[in-house]
């Protein structure tokens, strides 16, 4: 629980501003708190509610939040190892908390522990993730409330794209995390004209892509990466 | 922005529901300790850097509330918020300093 305790620091501001951003983009509260604790990760849900609102197709919408996410596939196969012979029902209930801060956590943990049981593992993952789910759904209600009452005159048309690039920055850990970003935003401005945010999805794409390429040529070279 | 049709926006609750939560059930449920091929690790670990930027990248350059016009506030503020991001690693502290930029832009070159 107590290693959970900086997450919430992250959570709250993060869980308001979704409300806000959702209520202006014409979301009900019962909406984004549905999304919120169906979802459970911040970005994917930011960006579905921009794509929505821009009027961008509802499949385009759903694939693009759905490649955000893509990334908690990652983290599932790294930690379903360590939970392997924990009985079924809890694994299911801790996938449902599996993102980014809790898999940083565990990890850390699991190399400091390497006596822990799959049984134990599993519940300090659950203990240190847990507070997540309902402070996200609550600030999200708050923010969604707030957001409401909220006028334009305030610019937070654009907490969106700060929001995103706030989320961005710690992530660009190495070159080829840089080099995907630099591919991904000049091609999403390249093919900003495509219909149907197609653009979206073929940077994103190509910077997967790039980022691929660029860490295979680095390991080739004995860089470490 | 335009209205949000009630019908797509719960398709998308739903959809993206459900398939968050298949993308992380699939592997700690179902496949347990089989490990992915290093070439499916290698491009999911490049998901998030890839969609996000290319997401926000429209929204800083043409933004809406300009009308697609460049900003030079909207702009400024988005070089602080990665310059804070990028120096700090702290998404709050970069999401602040973002804010702080943009009203900053907008008092004075507004």
């Amino acid at each position: 629980m107590a290693d959970g305790a900086p997450f919430v620091l992250v959570v709250v501001p993060f869980g308001l501003l979704f409300g806000v951003v959702a209520a202006e983009a014409g979301l009900h509260v019962l909406e984004s708190l549905t999304l919120s604790l169906m979802v459970v990760a911040g970005a994917s849900q930011f960006t579905a509610v921009q794509l929505l609102s821009e009027g961008a197709p509802t499949f385009i919408a759903l694939f693009a939040a759905l490649a955000v996410n893509l990334r908690m596939a990652m983290y599932a196969a790294a930690l379903a190892p360590h939970w392997q012979g924990a009985p079924l029902r809890q694994r299911a209930f801790a996938a449902w908390l599996v993102q980014d801060q809790g898999y940083a956590c565990a990890m850390i943990a699991y190399d400091k522990n390497p006596q822990w049981s799959a049984s134990e593992k599993l519940r300090y993952y659950v203990g240190t993730a847990s507070l997540i789910c309902p402070i996200w759904g609550i600030f999200t209600v708050v923010g969604a409330l707030v957001g409401a009452a909220i006028p334009p005159e305030y610019a937070l048309d654009f907490a969106v794209p700060i929001t995103f690039l706030a989320m961005l920055a710690p992530m660009l850990r190495t070159g080829p995390h840089m080099a995907a970003a630099l591919v991904a935003v000049t091609v999403s401005l390249l093919l900003a004209g495509l219909p149907y945010s197609l653009g979206l999805l073929i940077a994103g794409a190509l910077g997967m892509i790039t980022g691929a390429q660029v860490e295979t040529i680095a390991i080739r070279k004995g860089a470490s990466v | 922005m335009t209205q949000i049709d009630k019908v797509d926006l719960w398709i998308v609750i739903l959809g993206l529901g459900l398939g968050s939560y298949a993308i992380r059930f699939v592997f700690i449920g179902l496949i347990g300790d089989r490990q992915l091929p290093a070439w499916a690790l290698r491009h999911l670990r490049y998901t998030g850097v890839a969609v996000i930027p290319a997401l926000a990248a429209p929204l800083v350059v043409w933004p809406a509330a300009t009308n697609g016009e460049i900003d030079a506030p909207r702009l400024i503020a988005a070089l602080v918020t990665i310059g804070v991001g990028l120096a700090f690693r702290n998404v709050i502290a970069s999401v602040l300093a973002g804010g702080i930029a943009l009203y900053l832009g907008l008092f004075l070159l507004g």
